[in-house]
């Protein structure tokens, strides 16, 4: 639940649905994009879009990917077929991403590796270079600011520095001439009533619709027109309930480079399941540090000290489990782990952290059932990866869950020392990775 | 319930001067939005571990149903605490709550929080649910400013003000807020996001200084209604708070502006504190960890970025969250040398009565049961006929019979008597219209009563004159048999009694014209049961009575009577057998067997519509001489 970034296809589909609603039929954006994922058929796509063989197109990796310009990801002026090969070939194996470029457009950063699966394919717009204009909108902790500078496009530079800006208190509407005054000076007077009206128009819909940050850049400006190029977007998500209905069949894609594995991809959807969360990122398979944390607060913490104490290449994993999960989902998770952590042996042995905080009303002794059943099921894999496990807890019944995981440790012939809220909370971390006490 | 009573209105006392800062006392009392059972009982047990004397939730606003009470306990006494439908009821009705803590939903949060910063002597709302929209809790936010009000959340537990007041479900469960100490005051202030962690961090207070003296979550959303700074600076102005504890987060930019606050002295106690979030350098790509600010869209936003910046500005920082609490020892240490803080004697610990559920579930008590039930249990995921799941029942298809096998006689029967037990039940089932059963159900039909009425005026008709042959055959015959009696002699033994043989004789059928039911129900028994020692013996007793008169037959209820004893002595121990008799499970089985004949009865006279009954004079010998 927080803010999620969408693709640029569903933002701009979105405009193109609604704007001329929120202008009272002054502005309008036409419904020609379309978006190319790994199932889609190409050869049957300009059936449904005519225009996909009949203009010359623009093509464009849709993966909330930033500087996609600098990272040579813009095809433009493309006819179909060559769209087709474009996109093909970009999509063929895993690419570097940079985040970073000096003046001469060299990257400086050691980039992203991810693989591209979604496009978007639009008709090109052809226009002046001057033209292009730069503006976002983005939510502030009094309501939202709105910054727009005369020029855009890929070679904008530091917009921070350079762009005008208008705050606008949550709840209130800016009207054009605040608009024209604050944020339009440097436009040729000529453009300014119809871009005025523009911005109000996209500020309404940005928030009636729950976004909480749009950028276009560029975004075209003319005596006549008013044509977004590239949009970037996020939505917050706990607006559902108010916006989803106007929002339409919209997704909220992982950010590139992100590709779960499959353990990952399966915690993710034990997650989806219930009400309860449940956490999993794998940070170095090979690593000899293992988590199972309680609480999304905790599960930072453990990780920070992890990290503070100077084992960060060590640490497997990142994960937490909260919100009181039943026996059979921390089992599955716990098993899960333990699977992962027991494929292969290190001559140091491995650790495993089975840490949390002081609950507040989860029933420790209850979450720690499908913990203590998974590790019995592990007991051989545990003892050939020469396993150390930690566990420290409070909370509700915590006396009770302590106690089965000491008579678990004394059955299972795999060390496991238990503390409880008379030990600090990451203690654990330091016994095991330093072998003090 | 005699000796619960109404919640005590707040006494008018001479308005004390307060400290503006201060949000809660020893006599603050609170609406709960939302009937949250388990956190108003938490409140009330924190409230009399604290001794207070004025319960700290006045009233729950119920908006899904009517004004009534609910029953809580303080202490050991029961109170009632009153609801109200709406928050301007409650208001009025109790003008000295302060206080709401917002349990409402994250889609009603914000309206409900609205409605609840209108009314004037609301001070302060806690909101707890997660997922309201930000846009939403940012004009709420505002609507407070203006007012003056403070709200602490969205997405969060709340906090505690020890000994004096409880938000909600803060600190767990009694005996950790004892352990924390949290049921008296000290000396530190703590402000949060997460509500999870503070619980941790009132754990470390009580360890490593005289304790806490308020501690806020401020919740886990982008915008919260409050800050962590506008805590520590309410908590600068308190006299009694001597030391700052804080908690930061990756992401947002909230730890800046104490960083600015320290470097123009608005903060100045000693304030030690730490960012989570220092590992979200090991992850490659942008993470979003559980909380919906925490996210580093920035190196500013860093954990490390700002662990610096406050430690530059004069904090008291850690390495690591790891010496966290050593650095909050040594503060306190060090302002109890300067004499800041002078240790009091800590108070006796309070006791409060445990619950009995949780006393039954950590083992500690027992109490005898005064039901006990041997034959089905519906408390597990699927409801259980003896040990075999409802499901099981039905894969197997034990049918009927073999229902009421587990569930009168503890086991399940073979096919052969499941079979047998559901032919008895057809063949009960009904016997026309005119037998007393069916016509005191028509009656009473008739007579406008309802199903279970008018049935059961049909079933108490059963006993010894109707329906009781088949109990009373398959004693008499048990009991003959069973005293080694030959057929001869039993029937002789009855003949000098004067007692006619139950089981025996029909009106209509006989020896020529056979009753078509005991031909089925005898004929499957001989054919299926392992031995029909009875069902033999009484055919050898109906040879002699039939001799005497061609209809003195075994009828149809002395047949199944008799065939139930086989088939009973078949399956169990004979003992056994003689107590399900004794204990009349044979008339049970013609009772429900003739129910649904009975209850046919009833829906056919109502299906057609027949009119009260009245028996015709003619039809009644008056003889009133």
């Amino acid at each position: 639940m927080a803010q999620k970034a969408i693709r640029e296809a569903d933002g701009k589909r979105m405009m193109a649905r609604l704007l001329k609603e929120y202008s009272g039929g002054k502005y309008s954006v036409e419904d020609k994009y379309v978006t190319v994922g790994p199932d889609t058929d190409l050869a049957k796509l300009p059936n449904q879009y005519k225009w996909l063989t009949k203009e010359k197109l623009v093509v464009k990796p849709d993966q909330l990917i930033k500087r996609r310009g600098k990272n040579k990801l813009i095809l433009v002026g493309a006819d179909w077929e060559q769209a087709k090969k474009w996109i093909k070939e970009k999509s063929k194996g895993p690419i570097t991403i940079y985040g970073k470029f000096d003046e001469k457009g060299k990257p400086t950063d050691k980039g992203t590796v991810g693989n591209l699966t979604h496009f978007i394919v639009e008709p090109m717009v052809p226009h002046k270079e001057t033209d292009e204009c730069y503006i976002a909108i983005m939510s502030t902790k009094e309501g939202d600011q709105i910054l727009f500078y005369h020029q855009g496009g890929v070679n904008v530079g530091d917009i921070d520095a350079k762009a005008s800006r208008l705050n606008v208190t949550a709840g209130d509407l800016p009207t054009p001439a605040e608009i024209e005054k604050a944020l339009l000076q440097k436009v040729p007077a000529g453009r300014r009533k119809l871009v005025a009206g523009f911005i109000e128009a996209l500020f309404k819909f940005y928030a009636d619709l729950n976004y909480a940050y749009l950028e276009i850049n560029p975004i075209v400006v003319t005596e006549k027109a008013v044509i977004p190029l590239d949009l970037a977007a996020k939505l917050d998500n706990t607006g559902e309930f108010e916006s989803g209905k106007k929002w339409g069949q919209i997704s909220f894609p992982a950010p590139f480079g992100r590709n779960p594995s499959k353990e990952e991809a399966y915690i993710e959807d034990l997650d989806s399941q219930t009400g309860a969360s449940l956490k999993l990122t794998i940070l170095n398979p090979e690593g000899r540090v293992w988590t199972m944390v309680a609480g999304g607060g905790a599960s930072v913490i453990y990780a920070d000290t992890i990290t503070d104490l100077g084992f960060m290449s060590e640490m497997a994993n990142y994960g937490e489990y909260s919100g009181d999960p039943n026996e059979d989902y921390t089992y599955l998770y716990a098993k899960t782990i333990l699977d992962l952590m027991t494929r292969k042996k290190n001559p140091k042995g491995k650790v495993l952290l089975i840490g949390g905080g002081i609950a507040n009303f989860t029933d420790v002794a209850n979450t720690f059932k499908g913990i203590i059943k998974a590790l019995k099921e592990f007991q051989k894999p545990l003892q050939e990866n020469k396993v150390k496990i930690y566990v420290r807890r409070g909370g509700p019944n915590y006396q009770e869950g302590l106690r089965q995981m000491r008579e678990l440790g004394e059955k299972l012939g795999v060390p496991i020392e238990v503390f409880g809220p008379e030990t600090h909370m990451t203690k654990i971390v330091s016994m095991a990775l330093k072998g003090g006490k | 319930m005699a000796k619960a009573k109404s919640v005590k209105k707040a006494a008018a006392k001479p308005a004390a001067k307060k400290n503006p800062n201060e949000l809660f006392d020893r006599n603050t009392q609170s609406f709960i939005y939302n009937n949250q059972v388990n956190a108003t009982q938490r409140m009330l047990d924190f409230d009399y571990a604290s001794g207070r004397e004025l319960p700290s939730v006045a009233a729950i606003i119920n908006p899904t149903g009517g004004d009534s009470f609910s029953k809580f306990f303080f202490g050991r006494r029961e109170i009632l605490i009153p609801m109200y439908k709406t928050i301007e009821k409650a208001a009025k009705m109790h003008p000295n709550v302060d206080v709401m803590i917002n349990f409402a939903s994250f889609r009603s949060a914000a309206p409900s929080t609205e409605e609840a910063l209108a009314i004037p002597q609301i001070r302060t709302v806690v909101i707890i649910a997660e997922g309201v929209p930000e846009r939403r809790m940012k004009l709420v936010t505002a609507k407070a400013k203006k007012l003056g009000k403070m709200i602490i959340g969205p997405a969060t537990v709340g906090g505690i003000k020890a000994g004096c007041f409880k938000i909600g479900n803060t600190g767990g469960t009694i005996d950790n807020i004892i352990d924390s100490k949290l049921h008296r005051p000290g000396s530190v202030g703590f402000v949060s996001k997460s509500g999870g962690l503070s619980n941790e961090a009132y754990n470390i207070i009580a360890r490593n200084t005289d304790g806490l003296y308020e501690g806020i979550a401020i919740g886990g959303d982008m915008y919260p209604g409050s800050t962590l700074l506008d805590h520590l600076l309410r908590f600068e102005k308190i006299p009694e708070i001597k030391m700052l504890v804080c908690l930061g987060e990756v992401g947002g930019s909230g730890e800046y502006d104490i960083v600015e606050a320290l470097k123009t002295k608005k903060i100045t106690k000693p304030l030690v504190m730490w960012v989570t979030g220092t590992c979200s350098k090991a992850f490659k790509t942008e993470v979003q960890f559980g909380h919906a600010g925490a996210k580093a869209g920035s190196e500013a936003e860093t954990a490390d970025a700002k662990n610096a910046a406050l430690k530059k500005a004069g904090a008291v920082v850690p390495n690591s969250y790891d010496d966290y609490d050593q650095k909050i020892k040594a503060t306190y240490e060090s302002l109890v040398r300067k004499g800041v803080i002078k240790p009091k004697p800590e108070p006796p610990t309070p006791k409060v009565p445990m619950d009995y559920a949780k006393a039954v579930k950590e083992g500690i008590i027992r109490k005898p049961a005064n039901f006990i039930c041997t034959i089905s249990d519906d408390r597990g995921e699927e409801l259980m006929y003896g040990t075999l799941p409802i499901s099981e029942a039905f894969k197997k298809d034990i049918g009927i019979g073999g229902v009421l096998s587990i569930l009168w006689f503890k086991r399940q029967f073979p096919k052969y008597a499941a079979k047998f037990i559901e032919m008895a039940v057809m063949v009960t089932a009904d016997h026309g219209p005119a037998v007393s059963g069916a016509h005191n159900t028509i009656v009473a039909t008739r007579a406008g009563k309802d199903l279970i009425s008018s049935v059961v005026s049909g079933m108490l008709t059963i006993g010894p004159r109707f329906g009781g042959a088949v109990d009373g055959a398959a004693q008499m015959f048990s009991d003959a048999y069973d005293r080694g009696l030959t057929p001869e002699q039993f029937v002789e033994e009855m003949k000098k009694k004067g007692v006619n043989i139950q089981g025996i004789g029909h009106l209509v059928k006989s020896i020529h014209n056979p009753d078509m039911r005991v031909t089925v129900i005898k004929e499957f028994a001989q054919k299926n049961f392992k031995a029909t020692p009875l069902l033999d013996y009484a055919l050898e007793v109906e040879k002699i009575t039939t001799s005497k008169r061609d209809n003195l037959i075994l009828n149809v209820d002395g047949c199944i009577g008799i065939c139930f004893v086989d088939m009973l002595r078949n399956e169990m121990p004979k003992a056994e057998a003689d107590d399900y008799i004794r204990m009349g499970a044979l008339n049970g089985l013609f009772v429900l067997g003739r129910t649904i004949g009975m209850m046919g009865h009833h829906l056919d006279q109502k299906r057609l519509k027949q009119p009260l009954y009245r028996h015709p004079w003619d039809d009644i010998a008056y003889m009133i001489e």
